[in-house]
């Protein structure tokens, strides 16, 4: 039983420092990158006020993204080495970028409004994006209908990677259809296309963003190992005789 | 122990022997798939015009929904029946065996739907001109659909009812084959050339090869 939660044990640790700084980080980045945002930061030319949308909506894009990679890692991981810590995570950040993914779906709608005069469009980036926030619920699903625990895990990481396949493929397949959506401004040819005013507020709220992910990652991984702990002693107390 | 492809035959006679022994087999999908396109006009209105826009499109989402409502049972049966532990056992790779049952799903289900797409199509106002196109990319079609089917149901194959979960999980991996399916339809329709059928063989042979290699791997932990 120790050498099963070795690795486990040694997350505990990390994580008992590691959530509250992450947590402290988030509501930091959040009170400088919001009021920036959405009160300071200059309105855009074109776009009037509501450009400032894009500050909630441009990071939940980016990690609802980076966050369905990192458990395609963690889903390798859960097959190759069939780590449980791997397991937890993935189960751990589903949530959380399913979340972002709605956020981004959500700001997008109301920013296309007002910008493009139209609440929702078949574009490639936003099909994409809506595609990506089924493969979440998918995986959620699986999850939650499973019921062992070890093989829920198994089966929703192959989910997970051949999810990671499939997002790609569908990019490019809508790419089919005329773009409305724009096109990268920050990693392109060139360097930033978007004026510093405007970046480096964006880049507060991308930092915010992820330290609230790793902050509530984190404190769900250790819930969940918490459980697990509970229930493995409940066994062993059931276990011995009186 | 048996060569590989005494196994694969007498797994696609097996499946498809079951296939049309319980229930009418593919009959009931075709049923399925005429019934919900004879909505599509009591919906939309008889325009002939407006029908021929959408009708090889819808002929398209119903196939592929027809296709979902075989899937619950491909592995759930072997599963409970003790049959998965046998094929597990067995010499021959379960990629070729899952390969086998998913080719005998195309034979009793996929081919029958889309030889109905034809006059389901010609009776949306389809040209009769392009109903080969759409018959032939649904041979396609079905194929990039089963071989995602049969991962999603590898996956769900220990769910209880889980042909909604089915669905859920494999509706995503049913956007490509439909984008660039409807889209060859469509243009076959107008008349337009389009190498939207040389990409729809594209996620078809990209489905048949990894589908069953992702279902070999969940039925695996399945049956654990």
């Amino acid at each position: 039983m120790l050498t099963r939660y070795a690795n486990p044990a040694r997350f505990m640790a990390l994580s008992s420092w590691a959530m509250p700084l992450a947590a402290v980080l988030a509501v930091a980045a959040f009170a400088i990158g919001l009021p920036w945002g959405l009160l300071y930061a200059p309105a855009d030319y074109q776009q009037g006020e509501s450009v400032r949308i894009l500050y909630v909506h441009v990071p939940a894009a980016w990690w609802a993204l980076g966050i369905y990679t990192a458990m395609t890692v963690a889903s390798v991981m859960s097959l190759v080495w069939r780590h449980l810590l791997a397991d937890v995570a993935a189960r751990a950040m589903a949530p959380v970028g399913a979340a972002y993914c709605g956020l981004c779906l959500v700001t997008g709608s109301l920013w296309g409004e007002p910008t493009w005069g139209t609440w929702w469009v078949w574009d490639a980036r936003l099909t994409s994006m809506l595609v990506l926030f089924l493969t979440y619920l998918g995986y959620l699903a699986l999850w939650a209908s499973v019921e062992d625990e070890t093989r829920a895990a198994r089966l929703a990481a192959i989910l997970c990677l051949a999810g990671f396949i499939n997002i790609p493929i569908v990019r490019f397949s809508v790419e089919w259809w005329s773009t409305l959506h724009q096109g990268p401004s920050l990693l392109r040819q060139g360097g930033s296309a978007i004026d510093p005013s405007m970046l480096t507020p964006l880049l507060i709220m991308a930092g915010a963003y992820a330290a609230a992910a790793a902050a509530i990652v984190m404190a769900l991984m250790r819930a969940e190992i918490y459980r697990r702990r509970a229930m493995a002693a409940a066994t062993r107390r059931a276990a011995q005789p009186a | 122990m048996t060569a590989p492809f005494a196994d694969v035959a007498a797994v696609f006679r097996r499946d498809l022997k079951l296939a049309w022994a319980a229930g009418g087999g593919a009959a009931t999908p075709v049923a399925f798939f005429l019934g919900a396109t004879t909505l599509v006009p009591l919906a939309v209105g008889a325009d002939p015009r407006q029908l021929a826009t959408i009708g090889p499109p819808l002929v398209w989402i119903t196939a592929a929904l027809a296709a979902l409502l075989v899937l619950e049972r491909l592995f759930q049966a072997d599963l409970e029946d003790g049959s998965l532990d046998q094929l597990l056992l067995a010499s021959t790779p379960l990629e070729l065996i899952v390969l086998a049952k998913g080719a005998a799903l195309w034979t009793a289900v996929g081919l029958p739907l889309a030889v109905a797409a034809a006059p389901i199509a010609i009776a949306l106002q389809a040209p009769v001109a392009a109903t080969p196109v759409i018959v032939a990319g649904l041979l396609l079609g079905m194929a990039a659909f089963i071989g995602f089917g049969v991962l999603g149901a590898a996956l769900a194959a220990g769910v209880r009812r889980g042909g909604v979960l089915i669905a859920i999980l494999v509706l995503p991996f049913f956007a490509p084959p439909i984008i660039f399916g409807a889209a060859s339809a469509a243009a076959a329709a107008s008349g337009t050339p389009s190498d939207a059928f040389l990409l729809l063989s594209g996620c078809a042979a990209a489905a048949v090869a990894l589908g069953p290699l992702g279902a070999a791997a969940a039925l695996r932990f399945q049956a654990e």
